[in-house]
């Protein structure tokens, strides 16, 4: 992957003004002190790898994993904090979640509700079906203003659709200016986290990467968070002032009043949504809400989830143009890119519902062994897990995004903590069956050996039978009484851990020494006098007319 | 009270020390205790992997198992597995209705308001923390996902465990963390899975205990796998097999007497 500036680039990509602002190492993309692990993908939704393969890449990664070790349990701790004071929090809770129910419901008619408010107070709104068509707005809207540069919000959803690398091939360049952000951006990385971007990197690699790249660091700079901080303020200061063009995401779009919300922290965001002349917002059409009262449920739910904070430094509101204060020019972009496919199943529908607070990403046990990259999307963690497939769908059975419901041991934290009550275990679940449903006629490995389970645990006779036959691991494990090496796929497991053997007597055969010949209870005796060949017949008190096996 | 056990299909088959006990631990306390014996597994594993067309003759086969307990035939039914409680408390119905099978669903549903893992039928239902048990070892306990989040036992077990005589119980530092088992997980993301075993073995360790204990051996076998494989000395036991010991019938703890090791422990004789 080549760079330019510390932009990404792509084959084909105009040159861009060399205004001394980010000079980078064109033709590599890894500084001296900083790891590069991931190159940039072709599609910010499917970036190549299964989720297995690249986790297994990103374990290797010591530093890695000590960075996101220390930064999930510091956030989790505080968002803990901040969340037990809240009294009312289920409460809040159940109110995020039935709002969000809502708006799926009854999405197409707030959509165009919210057009009307924001058209009638001066603003323009396009749709945009995909992420091509959001990218030909945005990049058409910037060259009508005649600029080659724009300033940036931070903003998952123009990661979404790689905005900046389509801006970037028509010769605009996109400057980042949250600070994890400008991390990621100067290190031509991916972003690995939905709210912290740069949380793979420790202060030693930023360091780094701003004395490689950012061109106007300090020479002494030291890893000290502040002079960091300081060095990126100084650097990003003359571009907010000079910008004339400001691209953003939004936190929420109200449909009853036409307001768009931005929730920030560092003033970034402050700076972009005043300043330029013209204001581009590129939205998900799930980020809407009804009413502008409903803002008060998420804004107390989503710093506390977030950051960890009561309250975030920053949120900005605006609604269309104010003549004379602030942008004089405002583009709302509604994009779809997948979300219409995913409201159309009624169970997996549940992840638009995010608000994109990354409270899961922070209490999930794999995404803090593996971080973001290993998820192959701009979309990491759990909700990533659940959203990234169902706005790609499935391209077939190579697809490496068919591997993401099962990058879960369905632990049940992500959940607990979602502000908005998105049951990820449960739709991760529903994902897995989906994709075995889709995949059913071809023979695999998976569905014999789920097959024959089930034709195995239908009755208690052939379970029995198969516990009998368990007793060929009494030779596997030898005198050891333990199993401790088996051939591919049983080595997935003996490599980290033993197996038992089966004990020579099972559970049933104890009961039934030490039980049956007592039994007084007349249906336990006719249960345990069912011959052991187990009746593929049905017993005759099947009083449940229904069919059993594969009915759909 | 007539308590039907669900003994699971793991158990009955790999750890059959979890539901003898729990027989032995039940009937101490003056109850009577049954084993249908026409059950075999609740259908989790088809579920959790996506496979739930061949989850329902599993299902069906649990339900028409334990059916007879909405007639009165036995009180309440005990599971000793937090996850498989969950199975069938939040699953069953579901699958069932999702293949069309609504009659099914429903009785699945009915047969759920019934069920309970074992510390909630002892704590919530026969109303006892204190069940007479006497184990003289140095105790952590792994509270297990399902128990812990899915079914919300919450501090029951400790309740119980605390009250037992002689124990020494350690707190298990990062506790509430996944071990990393999460059924066919460990095999289809058997990497990752082997980090978050890596750091939960790591946390036992550090507690100093003899024995890690949970009321789920699904995951027990790998804690367990991964502390055997680590030559590790600390052996795993549900929780049920430290509420039935007492000072007349001890349960013992040395690793050689751990489960499956039965074969050598007898040659040894």
């Amino acid at each position: 992957m080549s760079t330019f500036l510390g932009f990404p680039t792509r084959r084909g990509a105009k040159t861009l003004p060399d205004d001394g602002a980010h000079p980078g190492a064109p033709g590599t993309s890894a500084g001296p002190g900083w790891a590069d692990d991931v190159p940039h993908p072709e599609a910010p939704l499917r970036w190549g790898a299964t989720f297995p393969e690249a986790a297994k890449q990103a374990l290797g990664n010591t530093q890695l994993r000590r960075n996101l070790a220390h930064a999930t349990s510091t956030i989790r701790a505080k968002r803990a904090a901040v969340v037990g004071e809240v009294p009312d929090w289920e409460e809040l809770r159940d109110a995020g979640s039935t709002i969000k129910a809502h708006v799926m419901s009854d999405l197409p008619r707030l959509l165009e509700e919210l057009e009307r408010n924001v058209t009638a107070r001066g603003g323009v709104v396009h749709w945009a079906r995909d992420a091509a068509e959001a990218n030909q707005i945005v990049t058409d809207l910037v060259k009508a203003t005649g600029e080659t540069e724009v300033v940036k919000v931070k903003s998952m959803v123009t990661q979404e659709i790689g905005l900046n690398e389509a801006l970037a091939e028509e010769g605009i360049a996109a400057f980042e200016t949250d600070l994890a952000e400008l991390i990621v951006q100067l290190a031509d990385d991916m972003p690995s986290h939905i709210l912290v971007p740069a949380i793979h990197r420790n202060r030693s690699e930023i360091r780094e990467i701003f004395l490689e790249r950012m061109g106007d660091a300090p020479p002494d700079l030291t890893d000290a968070p502040r002079e960091l901080a300081m060095a990126a303020r100084a650097h990003l200061r003359r571009k907010f002032l000079s910008a004339k063009v400001a691209i953003s995401g939004a936190n929420f779009a109200v449909a009853d009043t036409g307001t768009l919300a931005v929730v920030e922290s560092e003033g970034n965001g402050r700076m972009c949504l005043t300043l330029p002349e013209t204001l581009i917002t590129v939205m998900g059409i799930e980020k809407l809400i009804p009413t502008y009262q409903d803002l008060e449920v998420f804004m107390a739910l989503l710093p506390r989830s977030s950051t960890g904070e009561r309250m975030n430094p920053y949120t900005s509101l605006w609604t269309g143009v104010t003549p004379g204060d602030g942008p004089q020019e405002f583009h709302l972009v509604l994009l779809d890119n997948g979300r219409s496919k995913a409201l159309a199943d009624d169970v997996g529908r549940a992840a638009l519902h995010c608000i994109r607070c990354s409270a899961c990403l922070n209490v999930c046990p794999v995404y803090e062994r593996v971080g973001g990259h290993a998820y192959g999307s701009v979309y990491p963690g759990p909700i990533g897990a659940v959203l990234t497939p169902q706005l790609t769908g499935s391209t077939g059975r190579s697809d490496p995004n068919n591997s993401l419901p099962y990058a879960s041991t369905l632990c049940g934290a992500c959940y607990d903590v979602c502000p908005v009550k998105i049951d990820i275990p449960s739709l991760l679940v529903h994902l897995r069956a989906r994709e075995v449903d889709q995949d059913r006629g071809r023979p695999t490995a998976w569905g014999a050996a789920m097959k024959a389970a089930s034709f195995v645990m239908a009755r208690p006779g052939r379970f029995e039978l198969a516990e009998k036959a368990g007793g060929v691991t009494r030779v596997l494990g030898g005198s050891k009484g333990r199993i401790t090496s088996l051939p591919f796929p049983g080595s997935k497991w003996t490599d980290a851990r033993d197996l038992p053997v089966l004990p020579k007597q099972s559970f049933r055969e104890w009961w039934a020494d030490e039980h049956a010949a007592t039994e007084t209870d007349p249906r336990g005796e006719r249960r345990s006098s069912e011959a052991p060949d187990g009746g593929g017949s049905p017993s005759a008190d099947r009083t449940d007319t229904e069919t059993t096996g594969d009915a759909r | 009270m007539r308590i039907a056990l669900a003994a699971t299909c793991i158990a009955d088959a790999m750890f059959p020390q979890a539901p003898r006990a729990t027989v032995q631990l039940l009937e101490r306390l003056g109850h009577e205790v049954y084993f249908p014996e026409q059950q075999t597994c609740c259908g989790q594993m088809h579920v959790n992997t996506g496979y739930f067309d061949e989850a329902v003759p599993v299902i069906r086969n649990h339900v028409e198992t334990f059916a007879p307990a909405l007639d009165g035939e036995w009180d309440a039914i005990v599971v000793p597995s937090g996850s498989c409680t969950g199975s069938i408390r939040h699953q069953q119905a579901m699958v069932c209705r999702r293949a069309g099978q609504e009659k099914l669903g429903a009785t699945a549903e009915a047969l759920a308001a019934k069920t309970y893992e074992l510390s909630e039928l002892l704590v919530d239902v026969l109303g006892v923390t204190d069940v007479g048990a006497h184990f003289p070892h140095r105790v952590t306990y792994h509270p297990t996902c399902h128990s812990l989040r899915m079914i919300r036992v919450g501090d029951k077990p400790l309740q119980l465990l605390r009250a037992v005589d002689g124990i020494d119980l350690v707190e298990l530092p990062g506790a509430e963390s996944c071990c990393g088992f999460g059924g066919t997980f460990a095999l289809k993301n058997s990497e990752t899975s082997t980090a978050m075993l890596s750091d939960k073995m790591s946390n036992v360790k550090s507690t100093g205990a003899e024995v890690v204990t949970a009321g789920d051996y699904s995951c027990l076998m790998h804690i367990g796998g991964g502390l055997s494989k680590l030559r590790s000395g600390v052996r795993t036991m549900h929780l049920a097999e430290i509420l039935a010991s007492t000072q007349s019938a001890p349960t013992p703890v040395d690793v050689e007497a751990a489960p499956g090791r039965d074969s050598e422990a007898e040659a040894a004789r």
